[in-house]
């Protein structure tokens, strides 16, 4: 029972967190679940929310597998460290900012549309419509997908590929029996994170898709909590938002169970199919292409940044003093996520690895991303409902918003420590159990020396997302309290593009030190 | 690191403890922005009333309303400054505001003003703006915009989401009445795309994504003074342009009722409206003795300023934003 404390304590305060929230707006009025199910503007609503879910889901992930297999077997590279930090940008760019990077690439006046211009060809109208938020999801969620399908490749024994390599294993031979078997969990993982991230995107959906026929349930939400302010009914929709999101997410995940790998020596040895010039070709071009796909918009952000005036933001106080609290609640948020993430773990591969519970422990670790899936604009409200009975609800906005930001970050924390947690039990439990090897001589011994690597990369994902993240600060902002993607949107929502532009190049930045420093200061000099 | 972070969100939220009387005002962020109107307009209320004014800012009027709504009596504002028009019927219906007991004769908004809780202290018109570089015969009237060419495609925000967007539906219902969604179908082709809010659909327009974008009529005025930027201007309509007004009002259970009242007199007064035409980018609720600055002179007139009465908006808006879908979607 000992192990399952922890995780037993974390899924309390999620369970607490969702039920609470949701059930102060549901409390508000009579529910209506009538009206929901027979408004008919709501069922198309949720078939083109499925809908393009389900697709970007399939492009980003699809993508992202050839990608990671290139980036695994590629192992040596110049500039390989630096690709990977860089295509954690996406991640933290603010979904306006993406926007117009990806409009200054790809759009009506874009770079690509001025290219095929100057050889001749007409500006083509691609991207406002599905194109557009196909594009748009697969920035934010392929190299996503690639970051957390990486280090499950590179988790592949050195025995294997050695045996492999006796074999004579034919490069399809490789992923049919070696590598598919081995990453597959990882993928189901990384579908269900996308899956959800997509089904609860919004302001990509609206802009890029050209027109209200675009419209998630997330849009919904939003517009029943700010114009129409039917708290019961927005209560309503994000539970159908909760459920529609955690189904089918577990249904995905439950298609990829880990699976066991017998404790080997750790020896390395080269992969056998790395020969062959083909390959070679084959592996740098998609990494090249997905590095120019990705990469061409952050420039675009940036270019746009350093077109701006650089100087006059950057003397700005606020900026720093947002750039300050940023940080500080980027610390505190990820260290709360990757502490309930490791809690959370420790209980679900005990269920995996020594009681052989599989679905409890699916259960557990899907639970982990309950609060992805609700708008930050209805956790806000329901925690400043919750909150009133206690005084001035505001005046705990910046725990509230620790709080929130550390609940968005355990999904990823999650993912990237799920697969090696749960590999370390499953290679090292019985000799850990045969040596009386427990606590904090387990811990030192076994668990530290193979989790520092992933762990530092889930407190830089974590802190890098939070420092972009608007979250529930828009609602709960005062004069004191201005992060830098608030200030932000203040900038853009007043003529200051070019002010908005710095002070991108500015959170860029401090996401990426971030990134950077705490994978390094965490997860020491070894490779993630 | 930690006890650093925790240090910092400490020190932050200490501050909100000063010194009696302080006087409560509930606004958009745009507004107390260093670069908005709020900083300069605080400074001059603090040195003639001798207390502090302190600024809660969100997101924007529609959030302002929903926050004031879910803190009900036991509000800390005194003053709400940032609701729009087509929101004051709903405010009204919270029985949160006190009414304002003022005359209102002398009031600059055009069609007058005759509400009696809430005083408005500025206005402006939605527009259509163009780069005069880029499109040389703008179109003169909604009816040509409607009707224009598909190719030359335009930049919209969504009304469920945007209070501009709201401001053209309701602007396309005053000029076409009951065939407002046959006149959606017909200009279905020349939207490009239909933005969550302003800053959207406004930054795609600077990036050269279409010609044309829902904004305001005092927008190139902006460009012109802030930057030095001449080349934006926006397309007179010949049948009139809708009109957004902003408005304020003392909340019922105000702490400091006295101060709030002095707080919506000095909000008519010169040494507040002043701060208007260049901080907030609106027109200013009244004339101002120096005139506006120099800039606003380029600006277009409307003909005709277009509104619908707060009540009939507010009757009204689900069945025309149900209109707008079905002309958009399917």
């Amino acid at each position: 029972m000992g192990r399952l404390a922890p995780c037993l304590g974390v899924l309390a305060v999620l369970g607490v967190t969702v039920v609470a929230t949701l059930g102060a707006l549901l409390l508000t009025a009579p529910a209506g679940w009538s009206d929901v199910v027979h408004d008919v503007y709501l069922r198309r609503v949720v078939a083109f929310t499925f809908w393009q879910a389900s697709l970007s889901t399939l492009v980003s992930v699809g993508l992202a597998l050839p990608v990671a297999r290139a980036l695994a077997r590629r192992e040596r590279f110049p500039g390989r460290d630096w690709l990977l930090r860089l295509l954690g940008l996406p991640l933290v760019v603010p979904t306006i900012v993406a926007v117009f990077g990806i409009v200054a690439i790809y759009g009506q006046n874009g770079l690509l549309n001025r290219l095929a211009g100057a050889v001749g060809l007409g500006p083509g109208q691609y991207l406002y419509g599905l194109p557009g938020i196909l594009i748009a999801h697969a920035f934010f969620n392929l190299p996503l997908a690639i970051r957390l399908l990486l280090p499950v490749w590179q988790s592949v024994p050195g025995e294997s590929w050695r045996l492999a390599a006796q074999l004579g294993m034919s490069g399809g031979q490789v992923w049919r029996l070696v590598e598919w078997p081995l990453v597959r969990h990882a993928v189901a993982q990384a579908a269900g994170l996308v899956f959800m991230l997509c089904f609860t995107s919004f302001a990509v959906v609206l802009t890029l898709g050209g027109g209200p026929a675009a419209t998630t349930i997330e849009v919904a939400i939003y517009q029943a909590l700010r114009f129409d302010f039917d708290l019961a009914r927005a209560g309503l929709l994000a539970l159908l938002q909760v459920v529609c999101c955690l189904g089918i997410a577990a249904a995905v995940q439950a298609m990829g169970r880990p699976q066991w790998v017998e404790p080997g020596a750790g020896r390395a040895h080269a992969r056998p199919d790395l020969g062959g010039r083909v390959t070679q070709v084959l592996d740098y071009t998609c990494i090249a292409l997905v590095a120019v796909a990705t990469l061409l918009p952050i420039g675009a952000v940036l270019s746009a940044g350093l077109a701006g005036p650089v100087f006059a933001v950057l003397g700005d106080p606020r900026l720093w003093s947002s750039a300050l609290l940023s940080l500080g609640i980027a610390l505190s948020a990820s260290t709360l996520a990757v502490l309930a993430a490791v809690a959370l773990l420790i209980g679900s591969r005990e269920l995996r690895v020594v009681r052989y519970r599989e679905g409890l422990a699916d259960a557990a670790e899907l639970s982990g991303s309950a609060v992805l899936v609700i708008p930050p604009l209805v956790l806000g409200t329901g925690a400043f409902l919750l909150l009133r009975p206690l005084g001035d609800a505001f005046a705990w906005a910046p725990a509230i918003v620790i709080g929130v930001n550390a609940l968005m970050g355990l999904p990823y924390a999650i993912r990237v420590l799920g697969p090696p947690m749960t590999r370390i039990a499953s290679q090292h439990e019985r000799l850990c159990a045969s040596l009386g090897l427990r606590g904090f001589a387990r811990l030192r011994l076994v668990e530290w020396p193979l989790l520092r690597a992933p762990l530092g990369l889930a407190a830089a994902l974590c802190a890098a997302l939070s420092t972009g993240d608007l979250g529930v600060i828009a609602l709960f902002g005062s004069q004191d309290t201005t992060t830098l993607p608030l200030l932000l949107y203040q900038r853009l929502a007043s003529y200051q593009m070019g002010e908005a532009a710095v002070t991108a190049l500015v959170l860029l930045a401090l996401s990426l030190g971030l990134f950077a420093a705490l994978e390094r200061a965490i997860g020491g000099r070894a490779r993630a | 690191m930690r006890y650093l972070s925790t240090l910092m969100l400490a020190l932050c939220t200490a501050s909100a403890g000063a010194a009696p009387p302080t006087l409560t005002v509930y606004t958009y962020s745009s507004f107390t922005a260093d670069w908005g109107p709020g900083p300069a307009i605080a400074e001059a209320f603090e040195a003639e009333c001798g207390c502090a004014l302190d600024f809660v800012a969100v997101d924007d009027g529609v959030a302002l309303l929903g926050r004031i709504r879910l803190e009900g009596p036991s509000s800390k504002a005194d003053v709400v400054l940032g609701l729009d028009t087509n929101l004051v019927a709903e405010a009204r219906a919270s029985g949160l505001f006190a009414p304002h007991g003022r005359r209102v004769g002398q009031l600059a908004v055009p069609g007058g003003w005759r509400d009696d809780v809430f005083l408005p202290y500025d206005y402006g018109y939605f527009a259509f703006v163009y780069n005069t570089e880029v499109l040389a015969d703008p179109p003169r009237s909604l009816r040509e915009l409607v009707t224009g060419p598909a190719e030359q495609k335009i930049l919209i925000q969504d009304p469920r989401t945007s209070t501009p967007g709201l401001g053209l539906l309701l602007w396309v219902r005053q000029v076409y009445g009951e065939r407002a969604g046959a006149a959606w179908k017909q200009l279905r082709p020349r939207i490009l795309t239909v933005s969550k809010g302003w800053s959207e659909a406004y930054g795609l327009f600077l990036e050269g994504e279409a010609p044309l974008v829902l904004s305001y009529t005092t927008s190139p005025a902006y460009h012109l003074i802030a930057e030095g930027d001449k080349r934006f201007a926006a397309a007179a309509f010949s049948e009139g342009h809708y009109l957004q007004v902003e408005v304020a009002a003392r909340l019922k259970g105000a702490r400091e009722p006295e101060l709030a009242e002095r707080f919506l007199d000095f909000m008519l007064s010169e040494r507040f409206q002043r701060h208007i035409p260049t901080g907030n980018w609106m027109y200013p609720a009244v004339a101002l003795p120096e005139g506006l600055p120099e800039g606003y002179e380029t600006l277009i007139t409307p003909a005709r300023a277009l509104s619908f009465p707060p009540e009939e908006v507010a009757r009204h808006r689900k069945a025309w934003i149900d209109e707008w879908l079905a002309a958009l979607s399917s």
